[in-house]
């Protein structure tokens, strides 16, 4: 059981890090990029879209993390 | 693939093992000054082995299990979010809210750690020494075969980035061997800055692409091709400027108050 948590703590600090709002903000994105392909908006719009969306969340949350005085690593 | 092409690609693997190989330098070389270098070796060494091992396994799965639009989409998440944690690193160091990395500090917390630790033989190998190592060669190096193994099956060349990640190693470990101290002189800091800003870029462009698995299955094509690269990467480097600059006056704002 420990190897599994080992494995588990690994895999989670490798992929999700010290922040994970910035993995929910990526999947969050593009979730939204997913859904506006799926209404027929053109890609050459869901392209900078999604893009631009991925800066402007993680940008955010870095910004509020900051402003309260969250511990940033 | 083009010229241009590869050397991009060559040079960000390059840049990205280079940095991974800095740090585990200092780990390899702490063990090495304070518990013996045939321990600090054999640790190292046996890492290089199950890497390539774990190179081979995850490379041959990714390369014939997963359609390319899946590889993309699935690679360019993982890439975007490793990138942006680079990247949050480089801004909150830029703007004064987190300690710059000194490869001389993490050695000296090393060796202090090293010369702390008991005397526990295995396999005639002092243990602390062995186990250390392995675990920074191998945990450093599993962020260069992910960086490797995404960037090559994505541009399409993995030769090409495995050379440049391992001519990142050769010069690494010659230098440290010649010098046998950390590579504190390294602009450690500005590299993974930069680092980050390539990672965050070819994760935004593939990734996106990638979405084209909803969409008919196929790759979406950004305006331009290959030309969108650097303009993803003017933007994600204007981006964290601007963070910089946000960031330091809310830094200033909050001391005030």
């Amino acid at each position: 059981m420990s190897v599994l948590r080992g494995i588990y703590r690994f895999v989670y600090d490798f992929i999700v890090g010290d922040d994970w709002k910035i993995a929910v903000a990526v999947v969050a994105s593009l979730g939204v990029g997913a859904v506006l392909l799926a209404v027929d908006v053109s890609a050459l719009v869901v392209l900078p879209v999604t893009g631009a969306l991925v800066a402007l969340v993680t940008g955010a949350a870095l910004v509020v993390d900051v402003r309260r005085g969250r511990d940033t690593g | 693939m083009g010229g241009h092409a590869v050397w991009s690609l060559a040079s960000a693997t390059f840049v990205a093992a280079f940095v991974e190989f800095v740090e585990a330098l200092t780990i390899v070389l702490a063990m090495a000054l304070t518990r013996g270098w045939r321990s600090a070796l054999a640790g190292t060494v046996t890492a290089v082995l199950a890497l390539a091992a774990f190179t081979a396994v995850v490379g041959y799965a990714l390369a014939t299990f997963i359609p390319r639009t899946v590889l993309q989409l699935v690679v360019g998440v993982l890439l975007l979010i490793f990138g942006l944690q680079w990247l949050r690193k480089a801004v909150l160091r830029s703007a004064g809210l987190k300690a710059r990395h000194d490869e001389a500090a993490a050695f000296a917390a090393q060796s202090a750690a090293a010369r702390g630790a008991g005397q526990r033989r295995r396999l005639g190998l002092d243990w602390f020494g062995f186990v250390v190592s392995f675990k920074g060669v191998f945990l450093e190096g599993v962020e260069v075969v992910f960086i490797v193994v995404t960037f090559g099956l994505n541009a399409g060349d993995v030769p090409v980035a495995a050379a440049a990640a391992v001519a990142a190693g050769v010069v690494v470990a010659s230098v440290g061997a010649a010098v046998s101290r950390p590579l504190s002189a390294v602009p450690e800091n500005t590299l993974k800055y930069a680092v980050g800003l390539l990672l965050a870029t070819y994760g935004t462009f593939w990734a996106v692409q990638g979405l084209g698995v909803f969409h008919g299955g196929a790759s979406l094509a950004w305006p331009g091709g290959d030309w969108a690269l650097p303009a993803i990467l003017a933007g994600w480097y204007g981006w964290s400027r601007l963070l910089v600059a946000v960031l330091r006056r809310a830094a200033r704002a909050g001391t005030a108050a």
